[in-house]
Parts: structure tokens; C-alpha cells; sequence
């Protein structure tokens, strides 16, 4: 067996207090002091580690809360003094898209590198805009086309990024003599850029080792670069339009990113002059124009690589009513399937991929790979508050933070999210996350399910 | 298809003995209700009254509240903490016995009680839990002056937002006691016993190692009293289970933990697992905190070590290998019913005639929503369809190919009430499955931590002894018994609506329901 994709983890602690869900009130005034106080028989020991956390509180604001609602103290004091309320600091958390509950289990994951697991079932909604609007599927007792594998440990999560020949030709006994590069990465991730409202120079190191920590690649402009030679296989220069190519670093690297504009050919030819062997992606950013312009691209030869990009919620930039991510992907999808290039391009989405799963479904809906930031952003403990400027203050202290903290922690992220592709593959029986792009045989989609069940009882939907 | 059955007529002439007939003497359990109130000293209220300062304890209030709220017990000074789950809340006002209204001295206060904001979820909001609880205390629903919203959740789609369409008097008049709730396990006709349960539900499979043993015995013994059954899900056979083998189900599943020829041979249906909703398509886990001794001795496994089952059955990848594991069931015990619990993917019901045609009594298809062991949390929302949608799939390709009425459709994953249990049916199914609502009648508030550590804090989901004793299995029976009691006087409500005898008129009726999403004019549509 050819050795394993792997990232090596451990545990990282957060710095800040934990944010729960859940805090106790408790009215004391009342108490009757009682020798066998319900507080003592906290499974999860909250009253004590309550207790020593004030006695070491440094921050005078903040408050405990990390009680885990199991209503039992609530309960069982003997006086009913105690009260559960929802945090209302938890509440406050990130936005309506990224909620505080894709918050807490980003910092859970960043913390363990593990797979979040709990009991009691589904608590959400039945379905819900964007990627909640979709399932995968599984393959049960039969299932013609499954892979048929034995174990997790057969599923590859590799991807090629580059221009991919329409077929081999044979060229003086060699073949694909004329075949463009390809970057191989063990995982379908890319960091991306952080946006600027979220910029802040001290991650770059961090987001560099982390990419060399995981073999996958981060983008970074070329302009912020300081980090180390030994880190540039791991790194892709954004190249700003007007900027000079960093001649020597790109030499190092494998994957460069250009905007893309009305001069992108030349840009292209420029840089491959200087480095042949290099692949070069370009960024199309999904405004009105975007998904249109991707199709577009994908038509011309000298184009190997477009990275779609929506805003930080998944959105086509700039529209009052926007289409999501994984709708626009897929439009470029079957679009490039209709010229019959889909397979020559690669195609990196980013934008609102904030959990596993949306990298997996994004996949399905026609990326090769995806790219993201803000779920690294949030791993370090970052509340989405957006205070990330000079003159305010970050909860998450990000202007101190320790490169070891804030590698390990994003490292732990990527991880899990490896570990859940995984699981969601094996679920779908697919032994190869190249197979999974576009296969949207392997999901259901919200509103497929819905004409097909109750459309056909009931009607048309009323607020199509 | 029907080439595919084995006919069975003559299996009592070739049976060994034991295979026929319960071995262990079986005890009796009786139905009838008894009250079983909460465990807990502060029952959770909706509502708080708050009484001030102001107080001159001239005990009107007492007088006047109807719910038994304020109490000053004779020979007291003081009035005890109001008993603020009794009360009903600010629709008291229109009562004309509203204590706030009434008292002398302004010194009473109704609040919202803040605590309530933070029980429940979407698919069982706050309402549902402490509805099922009255249930599980009383045996009936909880008087309509409370107000609580119990006969579906909040989650904004499928049963959520089906309703039934009563007529607006019933078309005939059917006594409550004629009305039959009961539906039968066996439609193959091959000769094996042709098992009825009284009510169109079972539980569903929970594991010693998931759930504590006061846990599955009080399951157990329910489902003794309303002649339906439990499921030992995948973990094994617990001695103490034995006095119920007629009404137990044990299961295959792909760890085979704790399966032996000599527990398959006890029990009147075998279920084959091979995907369960919760996690679809991921196999079982058992974290190695909850592998205590007990457990590990039952499954024949390390004690601390997490166990998992894998995904799928490596010994089936056709519907043939599907048959030759039935058969070698079906050959151990010759009584036996055979039950299929598969999840829900896009064939499911590819799977489901498939199935059949393998030699199954019952398919049973798990959505993803529902399920009460530990599953990742990806799996939870993301994999595989909701039971809504499966139902009438699969009831429809079963129809179609003609072997609808020789099998047994039970849809599970995601049943909180008895009219989930009446829309799964009116959708196509015959029966259903259910796992969390008995969790909650034990008193579970669906924190979810079932999983990991010493378990359920609440003493339900885990191995935890110290835990475990927080509930004794008398009162687990009682409970469970009470909610079934309670289901099924909503069930027969609804079917009296519809004038129906039997539960079973009622299967794949969907011209009586409606969608609160659609203009549900679908004669127009066409
Ligand atoms: S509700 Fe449960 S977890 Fe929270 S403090 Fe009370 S006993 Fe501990
Ligand atoms: S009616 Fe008012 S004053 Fe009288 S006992 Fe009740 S709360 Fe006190
Ligand atoms: S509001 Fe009504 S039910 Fe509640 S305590 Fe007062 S009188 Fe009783
Ligand atoms: S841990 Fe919480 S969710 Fe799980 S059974 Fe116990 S009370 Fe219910």
C-alpha cells in the first residue's frame, strides 16, 4: 500500500475562555446551603471549573459559560435557584451565515483535530438555504457503480490541479510529450487569501506553515510575502495586476494565482516564459458577470486553472438577489461539460465554504477543489465580530498570537475536515474524490425531492 | 417476484424443537396507566409567578387558580414556590380566575420563564418535550388550556408542515373502543406466524452500551404491556431481557457484537442493520469511555477500546448475498420474521423491493433525521433523504411492482408524535419505528451528550452504574407505557375524524393531507 495521506495533530488548546451555549444563573439570595448541593453533582464538573476560574480571572467582563443543558442542577436544587439561560456572547457570534453553532464546532475541531460526534439525533431545521438545500447520498445493500471499498483507508482525497490532456497522443514514443503541468495536492483544499476586512500580516507565517504542515497550498499576495524559501512549494503567489513577478520566489513554487482582467492571455504567456512549468490560476470573482466569464475562460488553450470566488457568505458579489456557490458551479459546470472542456480545466470555488460538508457538496456540484479562509480565520478562536482594525479590540487577540497556537489549531482543522470528507465519501461508496466532482447523482437536492414527494400531492410550492 | 419466496407451509413437520417456542417463562406486564411523575424535583415551567413582598397571604390566589399553582399548606406560614409547571400561562387571563388579576395587593407577577428559551431545538422544540413528558406522566395529552404545540415540531419542513384535512364532522360515528390500532408484521403468507402488534409502532434498536439496561428493560417491558416490541440493537442480548423475548427483536448488524445462534433463536423477529439514519452509511460506533466491562463482556470485546461496526456488510454486495444471509437466519430460527432496516438514499426503494424479494417480512427504512446513539455530526444533517421523502417512494415502487400487500413498510427516523406516526402512515407506510420520544419519556431534554464521557447525565443513555441508578425500571416501564397509552388515544382521535375502524384505511391516504408550503390544488395543476 503506497504511503497515507496524513496530517499529525494534537490537541491545542484555546486561549480565551470557551463561549458555550449555555450559562447558569443562579439566584442565590434564597439558598438553603444544603450539604449535598445539586452543584457538586455536575457530571461535567462545571461548578468547580467555574469556581477556579474566577478565582484566576484575569478578564473582569468575562463570565463562565460552558455548561453542557442537561437541566439537571436546574432540576434539582433543592430551592429551584437555578436557571439556564443562552449565552447571550454565544448568540452574538459571527453572523445569520456564519452561525454560532458553525462557529463552536470550528473551535471544537481546531482544538482536537476530531470528527465533531454527538448524540440524540438531527436538531436543525429540515432543510435551509445554500448547501442545507442539498444531501448526499449512500449507497446501501446494492449499488452497480459503487467502488466497493473495504475500508476509509482505500479512499483517496488527491486532486490535480493544471490543464488535463483531452486524450493522449503519441509522440515519438513518448507520451503526452506536450502535456501542461499539474499540481498534485493529498487533499481538495486551497487557502485562500483572507479578505481584507479580515487581513492581518501576522497570519501570513502562520498560514504558510500550516500549508506546509498539510502539503496543501495557500494563496498569499506576493506583496506580503516573507516567509521562507523551504516554504514555497506549499505557497501560491497572488499576483496583483501591474505587480512584478517575483522571478526567483516563483521559481520555487509550483501554483501562482493573476486576477483575472482584459489582459489575462498575455499575463499568462508572460509568466510561463519565466516559468514553464508553473500553473497558473486565475481569479474570477462571481459578480453579476462571473459565471459567464468563467465559461468564457475555460474556452481559451492557454487557460489551465479558474478559481471562482463569491463573497464570504457564498453569494454572487454584488446582486440584491444573488445566486449561491454551489448553484453558480454547477451552471459552469454543465456549461463546460456542453463545450466538452470541463475536463481540461481545473475549477477552484471558494466562498462560504464553512463546513466539511460544503466542500463535499461543492465537489459534487462541479469544483475540482475548493478554497477557503474564514474557517482558519475562526479556528483561532475569532468571533467573526469584525474588529479586526486598528483601534479596536479582537476577542481573540489575534494581534499576539503564537505561531505554534495558531498552526496547530489550523492544522487540527484541516484535519477533521479531511477525516469528514472521508466519511461522507465512504457513505457514498466512492473510493476517489476526483470521481465525486460533478457527480450530483451522489445528492439529492431540496428542490428535486420536494417536486418529486409533494408537488406531485400537493401542488405547486408557494414561495417559488 | 413471488419466485423468489420460499413457501414454508411445512416448516413445524422439519423444525428442531426449541426454534418454536419461547424458552424462558415470559412475564406478564400490564397496560393500564398509572401516574409517573417527573423524577425531578423543579419540573420545567413555561411560565413563572412571581409572588412579592407585597404578599398579605390571604390566600386568594389559592382560592382562585384553578391549576393548583399556589399552595399554603395548612398550619405553614408562608406559601410554598409556586408550582409554576402547573401554571397555564397569560391565556389565563381569560379565565376570569387569573390570580395576578385577582390578588388584592398586586403582589403576583407572570413572567415568561426565561429557562424555557433554552429547551429544545427545531425538530423538538421546547413544547414537544414537556408535552410528551405530561404524557409520559399522566397517559393522556396535556389539557388543551396549556396551550403546547405537541403534535409537531418547529423544523419548517416535511412533517413539520403536513396536516391532515378532517372533514368537518366525522362521515360516520365509530365508538373510540371499536376502533383498531393494530397492523400485522407478516403479509408473505409463508407460513411463519403471522405476528400482530397492537399499536403501529415499536422501538427501535438501542444497544446495551448506548442506553443503560434500566433504559432497554423499561423499553422492553412497555412494549410487553402493548403487545408491540423493542429492539436490542446491535450489542447484544442482555440475560435480564429474557422475560420478554416474545416482544424482542434482536439485530444483525455488520460488528456482528454480541450475535449468536442461540440469541436469534429466542426471539420472534431478527432485524439485519445495515444502515441506520442517524449515521447513514458510516457503520456504528461505540466510544471507548462507554465501553465499560458489562458491555465489553457482552460484545466479546476489550473493555475502553471504541468499537465500531463497520459500513456496509462486507459479506453482501447484491441483493443474492442479501438472500443467502436471510435464509441463514431464517434457518437458525424457523419462526422468525425477518426485518430489513436499511437507510435512505436515492434507490431506497430499489432497496426495499430488492429486499422483499430476498425473503424480507419487513423493510424498514431509517431517515437521516431521527436516531439517539452517537453519529458524527456530518452525518446527522447531510447524508441521505429525510423520511418524508422516502415513504411514499418506496410505498409506490412497492405497489408498482406488485408486492405492496406482502410486505411490511415501517419508516422511522425522525417520529415525535402520534401524528408523525399517522402522517408516516397516511404517506404510505404500515407501521412505524421510534427511538428518541421513549428516550424523552424517560426524561431526556435532548442535550445531546449521550455520547461521550460517563454518558446521559440524566442517567438514560449510559453504562455509567451511578448514573443508571437514577432511574429504576418500574417507573421507566410506566412511563413508556403512559406516552403509548397517550399515542394511540391521539391516533384513534384522528381516525375517528376520519371515520375510520382501522389504522390500517388510513395507509397511503394522501389525499387527507395537506402542505402548508403548497397551494395543495393539485387537480388544478394537471
Ligand atoms: S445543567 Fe447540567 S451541565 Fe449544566 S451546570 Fe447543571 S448539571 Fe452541569
Ligand atoms: S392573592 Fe396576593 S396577597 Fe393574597 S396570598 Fe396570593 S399573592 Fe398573597
Ligand atoms: S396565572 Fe392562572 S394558572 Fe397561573 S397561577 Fe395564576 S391563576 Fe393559576
Ligand atoms: S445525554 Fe441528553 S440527549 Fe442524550 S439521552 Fe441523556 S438527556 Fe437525552
Amino acid at each position: 500500500m503506497p504511503e497515507k495521506y496524513h496530517i499529525k495533530t494534537q490537541p491545542v488548546p484555546p486561549v480565551s475562555p470557551r463561549i458555550g451555549k449555555y450559562g447558569m444563573v443562579d439566584w442565590r439570595e434564597d439558598c438553603a446551603r444544603c450539604h449535598n448541593c445539586v452543584k457538586k453533582a455536575c457530571v461535567y464538573d462545571r461548578y468547580r471549573q467555574e469556581a477556579d476560574y474566577i478565582r484566576n480571572l484575569s478578564d473582569v467582563n468575562a463570565l463562565f459559560f460552558d455548561c453542557m443543558g442537561c437541566f439537571s442542577c436546574v432540576q434539582d436544587c433543592t430551592k429551584g435557584l437555578l436557571c439556564m439561560s443562552i449565552n447571550p456572547e454565544y448568540q452574538k457570534m459571527g453572523n445569520s451565515y456564519w452561525t454560532p453553532d458553525i462557529i463552536k464546532t470550528t473551535w471544537l475541531q481546531a482544538e482536537t483535530a476530531k470528527i465533531p460526534v454527538s448524540g440524540a439525533g438531527y436538531r436543525g431545521p429540515f432543510s435551509g438555504k445554500g448547501f442545507d438545500s442539498m444531501w448526499t447520498d449512500m449507497s446501501e445493500i446494492v449499488r452497480p457503480t459503487r467502488d466497493g471499498i473495504h475500508g476509509r483507508e482505500y479512499i483517496s482525497s488527491s486532486v490535480d490541479i493544471g490543464r488535463k490532456l483531452p486524450y493522449l497522443a503519441f509522440n515519438c514514443n513518448k507520451t503526452g510529450a506536450n502535456a501542461s503541468p499539474l499540481v498534485s495536492l493529498p487533499m481538495p483544499m486551497i487557502i485562500d487569501m483572507t479578505s481584507p476586512a479580515h487581513t492581518l500580516p501576522q497570519l501570513n507565517p502562520i498560514i504558510a506553515q500550516t500549508a506546509v504542515n498539510t502539503d496543501i497550498i495557500a494563496i498569499i499576495d506576493s506583496r506580503q510575502w516573507q516567509g521562507s524559501d523551504k516554504q514555497l512549494r506549499n505557497i501560491a503567489f497572488y499576483i496583483a495586476d501591474g505587480e512584478d513577478i517575483p522571478k526567483d520566489a516563483l521559481k520555487k513554487t509550483r501554483l501562482v494565482e493573476i486576477p483575472d482582467g482584459a489582459k489575462v492571455i498575455e499575463r499568462i504567456k508572460e509568466i510561463k516564459k519565466i516559468q514553464p512549468g508553473i500553473v497558473i490560476a486565475i481569479r474570477v470573482e462571481l459578480t453579476s458577470a462571473g459565471v459567464e466569464r468563467a465559461i468564457k475562460l475555460a474556452e481559451s488553450k492557454e487557460v489551465e486553472v479558474i478559481h471562482i470566488v463569491a463573497d464570504a457568505n457564498g453569494n454572487e458579489i454584488g446582486a440584491s438577489k444573488p445566486r449561491f456557490i454551489k448553484d453558480m458551479t454547477r451552471q459552469i459546470h454543465t456549461a463546460l461539460i456542453e463545450k466538452g472542456c470541463r475536463d481540461e480545466i481545473t475549477l477552484m470555488a471558494g466562498g462560504g465554504i464553512a463546513l466539511p460538508e460544503h466542500m463535499a457538496k461543492e465537489i459534487i456540484c462541479g469544483a475540482d477543489l475548493i478554497t477557503i479562509n474564514l474557517p482558519l480565520l475562526i479556528s483561532l478562536e475569532c468571533h467573526l465580530c469584525n474588529s479586526c482594525k486598528p483601534g479596536m479590540v479582537c476577542p481573540a487577540k489575534l494581534e499576539k498570537i503564537d505561531i505554534n497556537y495558531g498552526v496547530g489549531r489550523m492544522t487540527n482543522l484541516i484535519a477533521a475536515w479531511h477525516d469528514q470528507l472521508i466519511e461522507v465519501m465512504g457513505a457514498m461508496g466512492m473510493r476517489e474524490v476526483r470521481r465525486l466532482r460533478g457527480d450530483v447523482g451522489r445528492a439529492m437536492f431540496f428542490e428535486n425531492l420536494e417536486e418529486e414527494t409533494f408537488g406531485k400531492l400537493f401542488g405547486s410550492r408557494k414561495n417559488n | 417476484m413471488a419466485s423468489f419466496s420460499v413457501p414454508e407451509k411445512t416448516i413445524k413437520d422439519i423444525l428442531p424443537e426449541n426454534t418454536l417456542k419461547t424458552i424462558v417463562p415470559q412475564e406478564e406486564v400490564t397496560r393500564a396507566v398509572k401516574t409517573a411523575p417527573s423524577r425531578y424535583r423543579n419540573e420545567i415551567a413555561k411560565f413563572i409567578v412571581h409572588r412579592n413582598l407585597n404578599c398579605k397571604r390571604c390566600g386568594k390566589c389559592a382560592e382562585v387558580c384553578q391549576y393548583g399553582v399556589h399552595v399554603l399548606k395548612p398550619g405553614y406560614k408562608y406559601f410554598a414556590e409556586p408550582k409554576n409547571h402547573l401554571c397555564i400561562g397569560p391565556s389565563c387571563e381569560k379565565t376570569g380566575n387569573f390570580c395576578v388579576a385577582k390578588c388584592p395587593n398586586g403582589a403576583l407577577q407572570l413572567k415568561e420563564n426565561p429557562l424555557f428559551k433554552a429547551l429544545g431545538d427545531y425538530r423538538w422544540p421546547g413544547d414537544l418535550i414537556l408535552a410528551t413528558w405530561k404524557m409520559a406522566e399522566t397517559g393522556d395529552v396535556p389539557p388543551a388550556e396549556y396551550g403546547y404545540e405537541y403534535n409537531c415540531g418547529n423544523s419548517g419542513g416535511g412533517f413539520d408542515r403536513l396536516r391532515f384535512k378532517f372533514p368537518d364532522k366525522p362521515p360516520v360515528k365509530i365508538d373510540a373502543d371499536k376502533i383498531d390500532t393494530s397492523i400485522s408484521l407478516n403479509k408473505r403468507g409463508d407460513g411463519r406466524p403471522e405476528i400482530k402488534i397492537d399499536v403501529p409502532w415499536y422501538g427501535g434498536g438501542m444497544s446495551f452500551g448506548s442506553v443503560s439496561n434500566v433504559t432497554q428493560l423499561s423499553k422492553a417491558r412497555a412494549a410487553k404491556a402493548w403487545n408491540t416490541f423493542t429492539c436490542t440493537g446491535e450489542g447484544g442480548y442482555m440475560e435480564r431481557m429474557r422475560p420478554y423475548d416474545d416482544h424482542v427483536i434482536t439485530q444483525v448488524a455488520t460488528g456482528l457484537f454480541g450475535v449468536r445462534e442461540e440469541t436469534i433463536q429466542r426471539v420472534p423477529i431478527v432485524e439485519f442493520k445495515y444502515a441506520q439514519g442517524a449515521k447513514p452509511g458510516l457503520g456504528g460506533h461505540l466510544l471507548g469511555d462507554k465501553n465499560t466491562p458489562a458491555v465489553a463482556k457482552m460484545r466479546e470485546a476489550v473493555v475502553g477500546i471504541s468499537l465500531f461496526s463497520p459500513f456496509p456488510f462486507h459479506s453482501v454486495y447484491s441483493i443474492e448475498d442479501h438472500q443467502k444471509h436471510l435464509d441463514w437466519i431464517k434457518h437458525i430460527n424457523r419462526r422468525a420474521l425477518i426485518s430489513t432496516k436499511v437507510s435512505t438514499p436515492t434507490d431506497v426503494d430499489m432497496v426495499a423491493v430488492g429486499s422483499y424479494s430476498a425473503g424480507t417480512h419487513i423493510v424498514h427504512i431509517d431517515g437521516g433525521y431521527g436516531g439517539t446513539g452517537a453519529a458524527p455530526d456530518i452525518a446527522k444533517k447531510n447524508i441521505a433523504m429525510p423520511i418524508e421523502y422516502a415513504i411514499g417512494r418506496v410505498h409506490k415502487f412497492l405497489a408498482d411492482e406488485g408486492v405492496r400487500d406482502k410486505v411490511t413498510l415501517i419508516a422511522s427516523g425522525g417520529i415525535r408524535s402520534a401524528h408523525d406516526v399517522a402522517k408516516a402512515i397516511a404517506l404510505g407506510a404500515d407501521g412505524v419505528v421510534i427511538g428518541t420520544v421513549e428516550l424523552v419519556a424517560l426524561g431526556c431534554v435532548r442535550c445531546s451528550r449521550c455520547e461521550s464521557g460517563r454518558g446521559c447525565p440524566r442517567g438514560i443513555a449510559t453504562t455509567d452504574p451511578e448514573l443508571a441508578a437514577k432511574m429504576n425500571i418500574e417507573w421507566g416501564t410506566q412511563r413508556i407505557i403512559n406516552l403509548y397509552n397517550a399515542w394511540r388515544k391521539v391516533l384513534v382521535g384522528i381516525l375517528q375524524r376520519f371515520g375510520m375502524k382501522s389504522v390500517t384505511e388510513l395507509r397511503g391516504r394522501t389525499d387527507l393531507l395537506m402542505h402548508l408550503d403548497y397551494t395543495n390544488d393539485v387537480g388544478a395543476k394537471k
